[in-house]
This record gives C-alpha cells, sequence and structure tokens, in this order.
C-alpha cells in the first residue's frame, strides 16, 4: 500500500527537502515506523513513547484523506493504495 | 404593483413589529405613500412638510440607493424589494458620505444596506498589529467595521515592513497600536479604534475580548494562542486563528462550544522545538493571504452569510500555491470545551507553554504578531 505523505516544511529537512515522500504501510503505525526508517530523525519529532507504544506528540496531528486519525482508528487506521497523509504540527504564528 | 418592503426597528412600532411589509404603489414615493395609509405614524418617520423623503431616511430599491436612480420617481416593479434606513440616534446613521464609501457593497444582493449596517455594527480584536495583524486591520477598516481593538504592546521596527503593510517607514519606532489606528483613520474615518497598548495577560483577556463579537488571532506565540483560544470560549466570542510559518499557513474559525484550538492542538510544543518566524523566517507575502482570508472570515460572520470554515481547517502552501482542506471537530474529551472539561478559567499560560511569556521587546513576546 503506497501512500502520499505531505511533509510540512519544518520536518522537510529530514527528508531532503522533500515536499512528498510515498511509503508503503498498511496501517498508521507502520507507516510513521517506516517512514523514521526511510528519513531517520522525523519519527522521534511526531512521535513520543506512550503507554501503548509510541503515539504522536500532542502538538502533531495526523490527517489521513482529510480525516484527523484520532477521530478514525487512532495507529491502527488501515491505509490504502492511493491515500494521502498529511503531518500537521501546531505553528505558533510568526515573527514580530 | 406589490413590493416587498424592509422595515428597521425604530419604525416597526407603527408597522405592528412586522420586519417586513407588503406595499403598493407606481414608484417608491408610492410606495411609502401607501404604507402611510396603512400604517399611520410612517409618513412621519419618512416624509417631510413637503412630502419629500427626509434627508436622514436612505431608501434602498433592491440594495441601491434610490439618489442613484431617480429619487423618490423611481418606478417599482413587482417582486422589487424596498429597504428604508433612517439615521439612528448615536451616529449609526448612514450618510451620503458612507452611501459612497460602500457603494461596492451596497449594490450587492447578498450584502446591500442591511449587510453593510451588519458590519457597521461589528466589533472585532485583532490580537496582534504584526503580519497577520496588518491585512486583518486594514481589510475591516475599508469594510467598514465600526468598532476595531488592537491588542498590541510593540513598536515598530524597520524588519516589520517586509510584510506588515499597516505600518509605514515614518511610523519606525512608534507603538504599532499607535501606527495602526493613523493607518485605519486614514482609510476610513468611520471607523472607532481601540488600542490596547499591552500585553494580552490572564489578568485582562476576559475583559479585553470580552467585549467584542469576533477575535483575529495574529498572536506570534503558543501562550497567547492558548489564552486567546481559551478567552473566546469562556466569552462566547468567535475565534477566526491564523498562523504561518516560512510557505505555510493554517486558517481556522471556532464558534463557541462547537470545537477549539485545544481540540485540534491539545498541548504546545515543548519551547524549541517548532521554530517561530523570528527564528525561522517568513515570505512577506504569506502573512497578506492567511490574513485577507481570516479578515474574509470575519466579514461574513459579521454578514452571516455563506460558510465559515467550521470544523475546517484550510492549509494554504504559498511554494507549492495549494489549498487543502481538512476536516477537524470538537473533541469530547478536550479539556477546555469538551464533556468533562479540566480547564474551566484562565491558567498560568507561560507554564503551560514552559515559556516566559515575555521575552522582550526584541523578539516574540505576546501581544505582537507574524
Amino acid at each position: 500500500m503506497s501512500v502520499e505523505v505531505r511533509v510540512p516544511s519544518m520536518l522537510q529537512k529530514f527528508t531532503g527537502g522533500e515536499k512528498i515522500v510515498h511509503i508503503e504501510a498498511a496501517d498508521i503505525g507502520e507507516l510513521l515506523a517506516n517512514l523514521e526508517a526511510a528519513h531517520p530523525g522525523i519519527g522521534e519529532q511526531l512521535m513520543e513513547p506512550g503507554a501503548d507504544g509510541a503515539q504522536l506528540r500532542r502538538f502533531v496531528n495526523v490527517f489521513l484523506n482529510d480525516e484527523d486519525i484520532r477521530f478514525l482508528d487512532g495507529m491502527s487506521t488501515a491505509t490504502s493504495d492511493g491515500d494521502v497523509l498529511a503531518i500537521l504540527p501546531a505553528l505558533a504564528g510568526g515573527a514580530r | 404593483m406589490p413590493v416587498r418592503v424592509y422595515i428597521p426597528t425604530p419604525f416597526r412600532s407603527v408597522t405592528g413589529n412586522r420586519t417586513f411589509v407588503d406595499a403598493d404603489g407606481l414608484d417608491v414615493h408610492g410606495v411609502l405613500s401607501d404604507l402611510d395609509q396603512r400604517f399611520p405614524g410612517f409618513g412621519e418617520m419618512v416624509f417631510d412638510e413637503e412630502r419629500a423623503v427626509l434627508e436622514h431616511v436612505n431608501v434602498y430599491l433592491n440594495n441601491q440607493e434610490i439618489t442613484a436612480l431617480e429619487g423618490a420617481d423611481t418606478p417599482v416593479a413587482d417582486g422589487d424589494e424596498l429597504a428604508v434606513i433612517p439615521a439612528i440616534a448615536g451616529g449609526a446613521a448612514m450618510t451620503a458620505e458612507q452611501v459612497e464609501r460602500y457603494s461596492r457593497h451596497l449594490i450587492m444582493d447578498q450584502v446591500g444596506p442591511i449587510g453593510q449596517r451588519k458590519i457597521m455594527d461589528g466589533k472585532v480584536l485583532a490580537v496582534g498589529a504584526g503580519g497577520l495583524g496588518s491585512p486583518v486591520l486594514v481589510y475591516l477598516a475599508a469594510a467598514g467595521v465600526g468598532t476595531i481593538g488592537i491588542v498590541d504592546f510593540d513598536v515598530v521596527d524597520r524588519s516589520n515592513l517586509q510584510r506588515q503593510i499597516i505600518h509605514g517607514t515614518s511610523d519606525i519606532g512608534r507603538p504599532k497600536v499607535d501606527s495602526a489606528r493613523d493607518r485605519i483613520h486614514d482609510m476610513n474615518p468611520n471607523v472607532t479604534v481601540v488600542p490596547h497598548n499591552e500585553p494580552l495577560t490572564s489578568d485582562n483577556a476576559m475583559e479585553i475580548i470580552g467585549q467584542y463579537d469576533i477575535v483575529i488571532n495574529g498572536a506570534d506565540n503558543f501562550a497567547t494562542r492558548y489564552l486567546v483560544n481559551d478567552t473566546a470560549f469562556f466569552t462566547s466570542t468567535v475565534l477566526v486563528d491564523g498562523s504561518i510559518f516560512l510557505f505555510e499557513g493554517q486558517v481556522s474559525t471556532y464558534f463557541p462550544g462547537e470545537g477549539c484550538y485545544r481540540c485540534l492542538y491539545p498541548a504546545p510544543p515543548p519551547p524549541g522545538m517548532v521554530p517561530s518566524c523570528s527564528e525561522a523566517g517568513v515570505l512577506g507575502v504569506l502573512p497578506g493571504t492567511v490574513g485577507a482570508i481570516q479578515a474574509t472570515e470575519a466579514i461574513k460572520v459579521l454578514l452571516e452569510l455563506g460558510d465559515p470554515l467550521k470544523n475546517r481547517l484550510l492549509l494554504y502552501d504559498a511554494l507549492a500555491m495549494d489549498f487543502r482542506m481538512v476536516k477537524i471537530r470538537r473533541d469530547p474529551k478536550c479539556p477546555l470545551c469538551g464533556d468533562a472539561p479540566t480547564v474551566t478559567e484562565l491558567i498560568d499560560y507561560e507554564e503551560f507553554c514552559g515559556s516566559p511569556f515575555h521575552e522582550g521587546p526584541a523578539n516574540g513576546a505576546n501581544g505582537a504578531s507574524s
């Protein structure tokens, strides 16, 4: 299952400046693990250890085809070929 | 020719409190005379002794002011809509200057004199007169929003001028609220500007934000962003949130009780993990696009028109020139607006965000913006 992952500017330093990367995975948890494997360092920006294994940091949201995965099946949400995953960290706002 | 007539609040005493009434006539004067016959007292409110329409009463036929047509002799047709808008004590009159100034709004079916009145009655607060605040303030002022508040305690710096279009080179060193007020008054002297030249804090936020219908967030730091979010919820103020970074922006509009910024981002990143624009930079025109969208949302909310970004987050990527939308929703577990809230009053946002609330005027404290 190849998923198109949209990487925000803030994290593009981990993907060699790429805005879009393609990752093979059957669900979100696997996808994020494979994302880290392909682009070392990005995983730590997105996830932290939780009671049930790695969980998303609370200032990071992940949307699968425009739906927040928290309102789907979270890390267990199944992915399909052609899905689009958007990673959205909170933005502070700007410079004065 | 049956014509539908909008009756404004001060005249409804003679129409049995009806907002819309039907009337007959061949022209505007005929319709008004018909209303006078059917609703005794109406004529005295709209006609002078010579039965001419009083100067302080503006009459709109299908949202066009009749003096721009053929005056009271303008013929009417079946199905036309007439609106009678008087000057109201307290200065809410639509003056000739305003009719001309707002003419592009007044001729729109979707705005018209009634919509323009809603804009003129609107009270909107901009948190920050910086990158986002600049276009927000300019467009709100141009549209005629009656009361515009500005919270900012910063002074204009030369490095602001790459994007903060409400300020000019001659304003360097001046308080941003003063510079913004002067620009607004030059653009539209009808606007009342309320400067709040102080940091927004847990001590003053309820009082300040509570005075407004809408708060537009252009804050440059997480502490202020959460403070504004929570205060908007507690004071039932609509929040138009916008944020920017490098080439990207996010915008959403939160209606009290229908989801909030905390539903989307329950907690801020640890200090230093997400760089600010002052550290990473920002494309100068980026806040122009994002701020203009925020201003659009505010005007739509005042007009009660269209579909605001409710339960939607707009994502803008200037490099790709890509606009995307994702669905967001109220989180029942939200500590603020969820089913079992744990945040029931304003908290210490400095502690919550783990960063100094005031870093000094030179870099990213609260109040100023992007």
